[in-house]
């Protein structure tokens, strides 16, 4: 399906940038786009390597632990799949706490690490688990209660009242994340894997 | 009130996060130096990982953003969306949010500067970019971080939600605002 949906984009562009006769736009956007692929890794780098670090402390100190017992009864009926107090937990816990408040530097370190930790629960190595899948559902979903970037562009446009979109954010988030789990769930009865 | 909370959350939780996190492991008797260091190891390989996942990704949505195909399918769902009462004007931004977090950005403050931050669609954009995520960036970034190419259903789910998200946005900031 990805296959698909990425050979459609290629496709569909070509196409258009063909009959508009501007095929040389094609050759320089693939250039800036490959470009600024390696330089988002190289941006993460320094974040990932922090955040890793302090992350590391958090398990030694026995926090990370903590963490995954308090939220035990959420995560065992949306993880089932997962092992109570598995390392993971800790990780998506920090992740989505950190994407609730609009701190998304700090978000993709920790949800990198939780995708580590339930790669290592996924047998198939190349395929996503039904946790991973949860995961990202949950991830990409997830409610907003600090929107961080919009306020700070409406705060610059000269709003009265930059804070106003907050109770509207995060009610679209709620009911955008109800969705998304219930989903995640109707898709698994047709694509169980074993 | 609830604004100077937001921004006090926002600016300090960081801070709180470096001191409270090494301070606590100290005093729990990790060598937070050292242990530091070990887990930092594993940052440089893991964003490293990313890149061929990411340049597969945003070359394939660059090619279909830059060569004006997404204004054209913009364009084909434009009449669709004012007969549903939606302004047409937050279309791009619902179409480019899911795949371009620059380019949604982007968009939304466009709208915002031009409509004015305490319009109606400056509120209505806010709460969109706001409520959703760049789906496919994620999906790439996560995905890719573990060497994972079988997306399974992730990919509908997370366009679902964002569809989602959209809908809920309109009707609630109708609701509130409107």
């Amino acid at each position: 399906m990805i296959n698909f949906i990425w050979l459609l984009l290629i496709i569909i562009g070509i196409i258009v940038a063909a009959i508009k006769g501007q095929p040389e736009m094609i050759t320089d956007t693939v250039i800036q786009a490959a470009n600024l692929g390696v330089r988002y890794s190289f941006d993460l780098i320094g974040l990932m390597t922090f955040w890793l670090g302090i992350m590391r402390l958090g398990e030694a100190a026995g926090l990370v632990d903590i963490l995954a017992k308090i939220i035990r009864p959420f995560t065992k009926v949306l993880f089932p799949s997962v092992p109570a107090n598995h390392p993971a937990m800790g990780a998506i816990l920090l992740n989505i706490s950190a994407n609730v408040l609009g701190l998304g530097n700090a978000a993709t370190p920790f949800g990198l690490k939780a995708m580590q930790e339930l790669q290592s629960l996924n047998k198939n190595s190349n395929e996503a688990s039904d946790a991973m899948v949860t995961f990202l559902a949950i991830n990409t979903s997830c409610i907003v209660i600090v929107p961080a970037t919009i306020i700070g562009v409406r705060v610059a446009a000269g709003s009265i009242n930059a804070t106003e979109i907050v109770g509207t954010t995060l009610f679209a988030t709620l009911i955008g994340m109800t969705i998304a789990l219930t989903a995640d769930k109707v898709f698994r009865l047709f694509t169980r894997k074993g | 009130m609830l604004e100077s909370f937001i921004s006090l959350l926002s600016k300090w939780t960081i801070p709180f996060l470096v001191l409270f996190i090494p301070t606590f492991a100290y005093f729990k008797g990790v060598k937070v130096y050292e242990e530091f260091i070990v887990g930092a190891e594993e940052g440089f390989k893991i964003a490293i990982k990313l890149i061929p996942y990411l340049v597969a990704m945003l070359v394939a949505i660059g090619i279909f953003r830059n060569s004006g195909a997404m204004n054209i399918v913009v364009k084909a769902i434009s009449p669709v969306i004012s007969i549903l009462g939606i302004p047409g004007e937050v279309l791009p931004l619902a179409i480019m949010r899911p795949l371009s977090g620059g380019g949604a950005l982007g968009l939304a403050t466009e709208l915002i500067n031009t409509f004015g931050p305490d319009s109606f669609i400056g509120r209505l954009a806010s709460t969109m970019q706001g409520s959703s995520d760049t789906t496919f960036f994620v999906l790439t970034v996560y995905f890719g971080s573990v060497g994972i190419s079988k997306y399974r259903h992730a990919l509908w789910v997370g366009l679902i939600a964002d569809l989602t998200s959209f809908i809920a946005s309109i009707y609630i900031v109708n609701k509130i605002f409107g």
